[in-house]
């Protein structure tokens, strides 16, 4: 099991979500450039948060053209894992490679708070019944207002593809969404951060649940080696 | 030549900005007021004749790029003798 954390120019929360993974699930870890052409046989791609190429034009619509993504594309479409958290969900978006956009805050405010999630029945790993019903992470963004069009809302609620809603909306996003996964089920993207909330010192520790969901919904048998 | 493309937020699709402005519009006593959407423009300058192929390929980068067809649209003009 091998984790690949890229990091873009303007990354913030890579050495975060290195450490969610190296010292909160004790992975072997490392970083990915973004002008690296390869992954290295990584089983997980993390896109962390940050302001990517300082998310000139749109957030992530830069990053989208990284020489690194043509490889991210190719380890999805072999059904890889991808997931993306805060800006590394924009990028996904922006990418093509989850569906909708997310735009400016309806609070036109960049929230930083701890959130109460629900936790939406999405695979077998990604449940209430894995998760409990309720989480609480982070968020830290200013566009987070997550968009789609009636028929594509249509298709994600059809095929449970939502993962996490907001309790309390905090920046208008459409049904209170926080992260999704596409159809497939190999690639996540979420606002909130589970790379801010899993050490003692953090408000929350649930982050560690989550990131082990998102592994355990192509590797169920890493459940048990990490709990 | 010189091309400004013009991205603005779909129709459809809410517009935090622009509601802010229009607010803040109100406030300055600016009547009649019915809608306000914030969009941007992006100048271009390129070495190149204006022919199909070039259209086709500045279409290509003005969807791929320059906007989000989720939640923009797009338009440019040729500014003529630019």
């Amino acid at each position: 099991m091998n984790i690949a954390v890229i990091q873009f120019p303007g990354s913030n929360g890579d050495q975060d979500t290195f450490h969610l993974f190296a010292s909160g699930l004790g992975l072997p870890t490392r970083y990915v450039w973004h002008k690296d052409a390869t992954l290295g046989g990584a089983d997980l791609v993390a896109l962390p948060g940050g302001f990517a190429h300082g998310d000139y034009l749109r957030c992530g619509a830069i990053a989208r053209f990284s020489p690194i993504m043509a490889a991210i594309r190719a380890h999805a479409a072999n059904g890889g894992l991808v997931y993306g958290i805060c800006n590394g969900f924009q990028i996904l978006c922006e990418a093509g490679l989850l569906p909708g956009a997310l735009i400016r805050n309806a609070c036109l405010e960049f929230r930083c708070v701890m959130c109460d999630l629900s936790v939406e029945p999405s695979t077998a790993a990604f449940s209430p019944a894995a998760l409990g019903p309720s989480i609480r992470l982070p968020i830290s963004h200013g566009e987070g207002n997550y968009r789609i069009d009636d028929a594509g809302l249509s298709r994600l609620e059809a095929n449970r593809q939502v993962l996490l809603r907001y309790a309390r909306n905090p920046n208008g996003s459409i049904g209170s969404i926080a992260g999704i996964r596409n159809e497939r089920g190999n690639v996540f993207g979420m606002m909130p951060h589970p790379d801010r909330a899993f050490e003692r010192f953090h408000a929350s520790r649930d982050g560690l649940a989550v990131a082990r969901a998102v592994l355990a919904s192509r590797f169920p048998e890493l459940e048990k080696r990490t709990a | 030549m010189k091309i400004n493309v013009f991205v603005t937020p779909k129709k459809n699709v809410l517009d935090p900005q622009g509601a802010a402005v229009g607010h803040a519009l109100e406030s300055l006593g600016f009547g009649g007021l019915k809608g306000v959407r914030v969009g941007k423009l992006i100048e271009l300058e390129v070495d190149a004749a204006d022919t199909p192929d070039f259209r086709a390929r500045l279409d290509g980068v003005c969807r791929d790029l320059l906007s989000n067809p989720v939640i923009e649209d797009f338009r440019y003009e040729i500014v003529k003798g630019g």
